[in-house]
């Protein structure tokens, strides 16, 4: 077989097998749903005609040259080994097209980078593993009515742990397998928002395709970044920065409601923050199933779900912490306010006092700790105002 | 003269020949490329299918890290200064490096390097998890505790590169023969001292880096953490500073070696010797004014991206160039396809389709699409195994009949060679629509739009790493078992360069020990 039937052949193949994956599959990039994001997609368009078209032309003259030019048919090579001219065309030729490509590309950057005048400001914050919303309300500075985290859905995580091992595990059906969150992030439709992106541990990637907007979250810094979304609608995004070991895991819902539904969103977030905390006594077993509820969500991923641990995240089966004598005070200030340089994060500031309280019950009396404690959501309560550090 | 050398493995541990030191080097740089595709290998299998079904995310993390070090410090690296290490003496008709000793100290530390740093895969906590980037804080205050074995595993390593890139630049300024003056050198001579130029620049920069990180670690200092004063972006304009450089010193050698076989295949001279030395050395200019576009989306000002993203675009033209110049070479020349050749230009075209996802992703705005996808994961694929890689088997291919005096089994190499074209677009082209559809990097599972193509991906990389096997036999054939005709001293019908014109197949032990004469 002749160099060039083979290379058809490879070129053939190729081909069809990755075009038999287009089919069916979302291949490029999204349009999305704003202005900017649109003349992004436009953009992304020019960019790839722009490198065909230099491609086909480039590679023409390569294959021709490789075809006609072969010793069987060309036995007599030329002598030439180089030429002014063409040397300083092909040099001046590209500078120009970088050139006309850069123009639109200026200009566009310069309106994504412009987020003054906004209509409203959301604090996006990155944990591991997951995000933070925060309403800054314009008239009181830092008026923390609605502030909410979001996590990764419980059916995923499911899903990712029992796929089955090798390469025949249970095939995964659902659509927003990874792209579903427990609390959506929700803002309204058509109106300027700017998001202030910080990180509290390592630094994230706040990323929704849809919007064409990604910003790193990097802690003690703060980054601005905005949209304005015409089509009301759920849009899907997720972290983009490896930020450790669930770093796949933390996906961004963004909601996009008319006005009125945002309006009524947003006034019952604000009544459910002024109402206060839930401190109702619970009993045993209500405990032990809201802690189980609440540690499969925020703990599992690093103790596992046997409390076993993994790796660098130490176990809670019968540690001194967890099951010693008068340890109780100890535990819950590890959960109340981290362990610094750990992973182990400060949850007093992202879990309620009723799903801290179940966590510490649900973790002293599981896998066989058996210890009997029992944590009211009024004891953490008391603690985090003034009783205790 | 006849050679002294000591027998065993004394010959091994302390010679300060440059064949000896070259064939470790790419000894070396082979079984480090073998590891590092075994964990290509799990990564892949991992992304086989949506779920977790071989790793856990902690140790898939550990994965990717080790594979881009391995294959950024230990394949790419050391396989190109092996080759600097055979062919710059006998390209300029010197008898050996300048720095003979340091040859081999520079050499035998990176067995210690990556010892170090393989060893992090057994210790508690396991071992660097944080991607080949190593970001701060995420390195710093949240990496396992195996990352200090890491940190002076990359000043090892840095050590090695620095010495042997002196040792380059200190030869090439005073070995070469009479006559040959700089604008005779061959282009993989000029390349390399330019890389080596490069590589004595940026690599101190790594170790400060790796420095300010073992301090932050230990000693109380805050270069990367707000809470201290820092900044952790800090830790990304030091790290791209060194970053942007590096893939230059990964690729330049590359250039040079298809500047040595396009010709020689084609039977014509180099087209544009003089552009082609103008266009190395103003990409290496330009590669040291970029670094920040590898960090469009950490917040920095409108102004720095506007710069940057013109900066980086304007490597294209000095890159265009050398492309332009290799296929005026092959024009109206006589062409004939063995595999140094073949390898050669599946190497200019497939750089090429690097080159153009790199001109989109300096464009800032659409930079945001792609950043941290798998489109930026193809992109740097693509210039890397069909491009620094496959350059080096080129090489290979082409001067292992001097190397050896026998020749390659010609008809396996052609083998691996469509093998590996069409497993490496399998498994590297699909990247790019997995990306764009928003696929993020370093995930060890995803959503289902992106099954189909990581599943390509995945049966293209196994097919990919089972060439490696094949390319292994066809070296053991012609090396270990000394199979393989005889090789004339030209090797090929028109070689150029002084290695075949004045020299043996195989070149012996000790070459040019009176310098040739050049006209």
């Amino acid at each position: 077989m002749s160099l060039f039937r083979k290379m058809a052949l490879v070129i053939a193949a190729i081909s069809v097998v990755i075009l038999s994956g287009c089919s069916g599959q979302e291949y490029n990039m999204r349009e999305g749903v704003t202005e900017i994001s649109r003349e992004v997609y436009s953009l992304h368009m020019i960019a790839i005609w722009v490198c065909v078209a230099i491609g086909i032309i480039t590679f023409g003259a390569m294959f021709y040259s490789m075809f006609a030019h072969r010793k069987s048919k060309h036995p007599n090579p030329a002598k030439f080994s180089h030429s002014t001219t063409v040397e300083i065309i092909w040099t001046v030729i590209p500078f120009i097209i970088l050139i006309a490509l850069s123009v639109p590309a200026v200009s566009l950057l310069i309106k994504m980078e412009d987020a003054s005048d906004s209509d409203l400001t959301v604090m996006v914050k990155g944990y591991q593993w997951k995000w933070e919303y925060k309403y800054i309300d314009g008239d009181d500075n830092l008026g923390n009515d609605v502030s909410f985290f979001s996590n990764l859905d419980q059916a995923s995580r499911d899903q990712s742990v029992n796929a089955g091992s090798g390469f025949s595990g249970t095939e995964i059906t659902d659509d927003n397998y990874l792209l579903e969150v427990d609390n959506p992030l929700v803002i309204p439709v058509g109106q300027k928002v700017r998001f202030l992106v910080t990180a509290d541990d390592v630094i994230h990637s706040f990323w929704v395709p849809d919007f064409s907007v990604k910003k790193d979250a990097v802690p003690g810094f703060i980054n601005e970044v905005w949209t304005k979304v015409d089509e009301p609608g759920v849009y899907r995004g997720v972290c983009a920065e490896l930020c450790g070991k669930d770093h796949g895991f933390m996906p961004i819902v963004v909601k996009v409601l008319p006005q009125e539904e945002y309006d009524a969103w947003y006034a019952e977030k604000v009544a459910a923050a002024e109402a206060g905390p839930d401190l109702n006594e619970r009993t045993m077993s209500q405990l032990m199933s809201e802690g189980e509820a609440a540690y499969n969500k925020y703990c599992s991923s690093c103790h596992m779900p046997n409390g076993e641990g993994n790796g660098p995240f130490p176990s809670l089966v019968g540690t001194e912490m967890v099951t010693g004598e008068g340890s109780i005070e100890e535990h819950i200030d590890v959960v109340l306010n981290g362990v610094s340089g750990t992973a182990m994060q400060a949850f007093g500031n992202q879990l309620t006092e009723a799903e801290i309280a179940a966590i510490i019950t649900y973790e002293r009396n599981a896998w066989g700790n058996d210890t009997g404690d029992k944590v009211q959501p009024q004891e953490i309560h008391d603690i985090q105002n003034g009783g205790g550090e | 003269m006849a050679d002294h050398k000591p027998k065993g493995i004394s010959r091994w541990l302390f010679t300060t020949n440059h064949k000896d030191i070259g064939t470790m080097y790419l000894v070396f740089s082979f079984i480090m490329f073998l590891i590092g595709g075994g964990m290509a290998m799990i990564i892949r299998a991992e992304l086989f299918q949506p779920g977790l079904q071989f790793v856990d995310p902690n140790f898939f993390n550990q994965m990717t890290t080790l594979h881009g070090l391995i294959m950024v410090f230990g394949a790419v690296m050391p396989a190109t200064v092996g080759l600097a290490n055979w062919l710059i003496p006998m390209m300029i008709g010197a008898p050996d490096m300048a720095l003979p000793r340091m040859n081999n100290w520079s050499f035998w530390i990176l067995p210690a390097a990556f010892g170090l740093l393989l060893s992090s895969l057994f210790m508690e906590g396991g071992a660097p998890n944080f991607g080949w980037t190593f970001y701060a804080p995420l390195s710093t205050t949240y990496g396992p505790p195996s990352t200090d074995f890491f940190i002076f595993g990359v000043h090892l390593m840095g050590i090695s590169s620095i010495m042997g890139a002196i040792n380059v630049i200190v030869t090439v300024f005073n070995m070469r023969a009479p006559g040959m003056t700089l604008m005779k050198m061959p282009l993989f001579v000029w390349t390399w001292l330019i890389t080596a130029f490069l590589l004595v620049m940026v690599m101190p920069v790594l170790a400060g880096a790796v420095t300010m990180m073992l301090t932050d670690r230990h000693f109380g200092t805050s270069f990367f953490d707000a809470a201290g004063g820092g900044d952790p972006v800090l830790f990304q304009h030091v790290f791209w500073f060194f970053g942007h450089p590096e893939v230059y010193i990964m690729i330049l050698p590359a250039f040079g070696i298809a500047s040595a076989i396009i010709p020689t295949f084609a039977r014509k001279k180099l087209f544009g010797y003089s552009s082609m030395v103008y266009a190395t050395a103003s990409i290496a200019f330009l590669s040291f004014i970029v670094w920040a576009h590898h960090m469009f989306t950490v917040g920095m000002p409108v102004q720095g991206e506007l710069f940057f993203m013109i900066a980086t675009m304007l490597i294209a033209v000095p890159t265009g160039v050398k492309v332009f110049n290799w296929i005026a070479t092959m024009w109206q020349g006589s062409i004939t396809y063995e595999t140094p050749m073949l390898y050669a230009l599946a190497f200019v075209i497939l750089f090429t389709i690097g080159g153009f996802s790199g001109v989109m992703l300096a464009l800032t705005p659409v930079d945001w699409q792609y950043h941290d996808t798998y489109f930026v994961v193809a992109h740097f694929h693509y210039v890397l195994f069909p491009g620094a890689i496959f350059g080096t088997m080129a090489a290979v291919y082409y001067w292992l009949p001097k190397w050896t005096g026998r020749m390659y089994d010609e008809k396996l190499a052609k083998w691996h060679f469509w093998l590996s074209i069409v497993f490496v677009n399998l498994t590297f082209f699909p990247m790019h629509f997995s990306g764009l559809a928003g696929m993020q990097r370093r995930v060890p599972d995803y959503a289902i739009m992106f099954s189909d193509f990581n599943m390509m991906s995945s049966i293209g990389a196994f097919g990919l790493g089972l060439m490696q096997l094949l390319f292994a036999w066809i070296l053991i054939k012609v090396c270990i078992l000394e199979k393989g005709e005889k090789a004339t001293d030209r090797v090929w019908e028109d070689a150029e360069g002084l290695e075949f014109t004045h020299l043996p197949s195989p070149a012996p032990y000790h070459s040019f020990e009176t310098p040739p004469k050049i006209d």
